[in-house]
């Protein structure tokens, strides 16, 4: 009995004209396009200056992050997964639930408040040097490379929790039974057998994490930690060279590309099917001591994550609390909740369009078009942004030349900004979807068609239904990103229209950080009722266990 | 019909709406909200001229500028330094406007010779101290801070910071760039802490012992000052300003300022914003909330700026920091400061 078994990916038969799915991953390509179309106009010069001052430092600095960061989540996300899947004690579902919520905190927020926190000035060490009577930092300042790999692993290890989670309660029992079997014990068992299995969901979790950290720029920049998105934005705005600007933006994008392209080698076209008789692995039963440790270890995470931040930031807002009812604060909050709302639906509809097409006609040009469409994810936003913004007016003043309108038409509206989220997050929706269209078995497809549906029928009726729980997935947090996005609405949005992160930021970068932290505060809150809703959702069907395909 | 006009509203909502309104002005401000807000509501108050504000960077903005080319709906473009005006002056994408009013109440040295640009408040950047441990007569110049008796005791921004960008642009206008680079590094070789945070997180620094002396914008001092949480009036209280080259050329200044797109579709009402911004009511508000040097002769400044004393500032042209911050940039690069 062959249990793994190299099958190729059997399409889900979902019609869809070729021309039309080549313009739909060419939609939230364009920014990306424009950016790399900048390559071949920058100068040499640029690259020379760079390389011979700070480029060696910011690549250095950039590849040590990811390297940390790369480790961080996936010890984070591992052990957490781990820990929620294969052991049962008591609160189990509601630990897993807990282990969302640095989701709903963004990476520059969480900067500012462990800066806020553990710095040498900040009240924690003033309070003990005054306690003490001694002057100087008290420990290792958290501004720095390892705290900033500090803080990144903790806000994004859950995307690798998320993703390892699923693949841990994918009825592996029977490959590790046949293991057993052969004389395969702990960490052997482990690399030889489940790695293996969920090295897919592993990679994908830690690329978000990674490419989250590469687009960033709020959190190294008050940290102090010039990466190469901080020479990408010194580019434009120091030297005011925007074509050079993007030309590195684009180097970023390329090392991503290829990442994807590498992983996809190295994973070939092996797929897993589980078999008629697979069976979901039982959670070990803890005894009260080790369910106390495990709650511990837990409970550590989770309170560096988000509690400690979200305990700074309540004790700066408290104050400044009444200003949640100003009507000013409200349209703040609405704007945001639209906006998040609408570019979610975006961004689900349109990777779940994408990924049923790549299912359909796997074929190197449409792999290649997909990745790239999903490129947005690596580049920060103010790029994306610029690379929007540029074809956008041109098309504009094209319109205005021929006289077909007067005045901007697709510049400077919301179409714009929703526009430069799905570019910027599509990544996100590409990889919950995928990991969705993973579970599903390729004979379902078939029985469905022999069955007599139509591909369309067979897609509403017997997929949809099946992939809620990614789709829904792929929606939260989709929406929490958006939520917390900043430098593209920064740039992008109309007049008079303002989010709860643009006002949190302006708070920030003018250093009232204390001022900053009321509508940041709203952006957690609002994620959190997302985040929960996320928990549940991936609780419930932890709890059953039921692998609906089975 | 209805389902017409739904989506016509969905239409208007999700590509920029071509509003009609009669008398307003659209502003794009690379300073945030907090920080012009409630003076764009005083000018609508005053002058029934509505104002529509897209705040963001400057330099993002000035692109968006570029790329909505002559279709621009910006009437004003505010940027937070002198360097992104000429930037923007450079990529033409301002017009020259000719008011007495502005010419009368702005120093010729704060606004654009060709008249495309006018600074609209003053901030200087001042050498902060502990005075515990620093004697007033150690303290002199910029250029001092790179002498080695400083090694280990300064804390420093990051260069990607505006503010040393144009402060190094303006030592280079002096100084020539072999001295200033050779400053920069003598001023990177004394630091206590590799460049981070921003200006509050230096005076924090050096109350809490980090480090002893540092560069700071006055307003960020005023504003710890004035600040609700004891912990940021502690923090200031334990640092005092010195005004640094007073007996050469003067502190080194820049301005904040405003200036008209050349795209501009309602001229009239964005002369009478600016010329509004430097009226005495503007200037005192300038002064006494947001703690800024008004460019305009005669106007009160709050008492917290009084206790920082009066200040001879440095007579470059402003026009001048812009020109050089793309060499300051790479010169900062080469003496390593990050």
């Amino acid at each position: 009995m062959a249990l793994i078994s190299a099958l190729a990916a059997r399409p889900l038969s979902l019609r869809l004209p070729r021309a039309g799915w080549v313009l739909a991953a060419l939609l939230p390509a364009l920014p990306i396009l424009v950016v790399f179309a900048a390559l071949p106009g920058t100068g040499i010069e640029l690259w020379l200056g760079l390389w011979q001052t700070v480029l060696p430092e910011y690549l250095i600095n950039s590849l040590l992050l990811g390297l940390g960061v790369g480790a961080g989540t996936l010890l984070l996300g591992l052990f957490s997964a781990w820990l929620v899947t294969r052991l049962d004690f008591p609160g189990r579902s509601l630990l897993a639930g807990l282990f969302l919520l640095p989701l709903a905190l963004p990476a520059y927020i969480l900067a500012y408040t462990y800066t806020g926190l553990l710095a040498p000035e900040g009240w924690l060490q003033t309070g003990l040097r005054e306690l003490l009577g001694t002057r100087g930092a008290l420990w290792p300042d958290i501004r720095s490379l390892p705290g900033a790999i500090l803080i990144f692993s903790l806000g994004f290890y859950p995307y690798v929790y998320l993703l390892a989670r699923e693949a841990l309660r994918a009825p592996h029992q029977g490959f590790e039974e046949a293991a057993r079997t052969l004389g395969q014990r702990g960490w052997r068992l482990f690399l030889a057998v489940r790695l293996p299995l969920i090295r897919p969901a592993l990679f994908a979790g830690v690329m978000l994490a990674l490419m989250e950290t590469m687009a960033d720029y709020g959190a190294v920049y008050h940290f102090g930690v010039p990466t190469f998105t901080t020479g990408i934005l010194r580019t434009w705005h120091g030297l005011g060279d925007v074509q050079g600007a993007m030309a590195l933006a684009a180097v970023l994008a390329a090392v991503t590309m290829t990442l994807f392209v590498l992983e996809l080698r190295a994973r070939g076209r092996a797929r897993f099917d589980y078999g008629r008789h697979a069976r979901p692995i039982l959670p070990r039963r803890l005894s009260r001591g080790q369910a106390l440790a495990a709650w511990l270890a837990g409970g550590v995470i989770v309170t560096l994550g988000f509690g400690a931040p979200l305990l700074q930031l309540g004790l700066w807002a408290l104050p400044r609390i009444e200003q949640v009812l100003a009507p000013d604060f409200q349209r703040l909050l609405i704007h945001s909740l639209l906006l998040a709302l609408g570019a979610a639906g975006l961004i689900t509809a349109l990777a779940l369009l994408l990924a049923l097409g790549v299912r359909r006609h796997p074929s190197p040009l449409r792999h290649s078009l997909y990745r790239l469409a999903g490129l947005g994810y690596a580049v920060p936003g103010m790029v994306i942004a610029l690379g929007l913004m540029i074809p956008l007016g041109q098309f504009d003043r094209w319109l205005n030349a021929q006289g077909i309108v007067s005045g901007l038409l697709f510049s400077g509206g919301l179409l714009a900004l929703l526009w430069a989220y799905l570019s910027r997050f599509l990544a996100l929706g590409q990889q919950g979807v995928e990991s969705g269209l993973a579970t599903l078995r390729p004979s379902l497809t078939e029985s469905a068609r022999l069955l007599g549906l139509s591909p369309w029928r067979s897609a509403i009726q017997v997929h949809l239904p099946l992939l809620r729980g990614s789709l829904i997935t792929v929606l939260i947090l989709a929406f929490v990103e958006t939520l917390k996005e900043l430098p593209a609405t920064l740039v992008l949005r109309p007049f008079n229209f303002n989010t709860l992160a643009v006002r949190a930021h302006e708070l920030a970068s003018d250093e009232r950080l204390a001022d900053a932290a009321l509508p940041a505060l709203c952006i957690v809150l609002l994620s959190l009722p997302a985040v929960i809703l996320l928990a549940r959702l991936n609780g419930r069907a932890g709890l059953r266990d039921a692998h609906p395909l089975t | 019909m209805t389902s017409k006009r739904v989506l016509a509203t969905l239409c208007a909502t999700l590509l920029s709406a071509v509003s009609a309104q009669s008398a307003e002005v659209n502003v794009y401000s690379g300073r945030g909200e907090a920080l012009i807000k409630p003076l764009l509501d005083t000018f609508s108050k005053e002058t029934g001229i509505k104002v529509n504000l897209v705040s963001g960077k400057d330099d993002a903005l000035i692109e968006r500028l570029k790329a909505e080319g002559a279709q621009s709906p910006a009437d004003v473009l505010m940027t937070a330094d002198a360097g992104r005006l000429h930037r923007a002056k450079a990529a033409g994408l301002l017009q020259a406007v000719d008011s007495p009013t502005l010419n009368a109440a702005i120093p010729a040295a704060y606004r654009d010779p060709g008249n495309q640009w006018f600074g609209l408040t003053l901030r200087a950047r001042v050498i902060v101290y502990a005075p515990e441990r620093v004697k007033r007569e150690e303290l002199s110049t910029y250029e001092g801070l790179a002498d080695p008796s400083w090694k280990g005791r300064v804390c420093m921004r990051s260069s990607d910071s505006i503010y040393n960008q144009s402060l190094t642009a303006a030592l280079i206008a002096h100084d020539g760039e072999a001295a200033t680079l050779d400053w920069a590094k003598g001023v990177v070789a004394n630091l206590a802490r590799p460049p981070k945070g921003g200006d509050r997180d230096q005076i924090k620094a050096i109350a809490a012992g980090e480090c002893d002396v540092s560069l700071v914008n006055t307003y960020y001092l005023a504003g710890m000052q004035n600040a609700e949480e004891p912990a940021e009036r502690e923090a200031a209280a334990k640092v005092a300003v010195f005004w640094p080259n007073q007996k050469d050329r003067g502190a080194h200044v820049n301005v904040s300022g405003a200036g008209i797109t050349a795209a501009a579709k309602n001229v009239a009402e964005a002369r009478k914003l600016l010329e509004f911004l430097v009226s005495d009511e503007a200037q005192r508000w300038y002064a006494e909330v947001n703690q800024e040097y008004p460019v305009k002769a005669g106007i009160a400044i709050s008492p917290t700026l009084r206790t920082m004393g009066a200040f001879k500032a440095d007579a470059l042209p402003l026009a001048r920091l812009g020109e050089l911050n793309a060499q300051a940039v790479r010169l900062l690069d080469r003496a390593g400061w990050r």
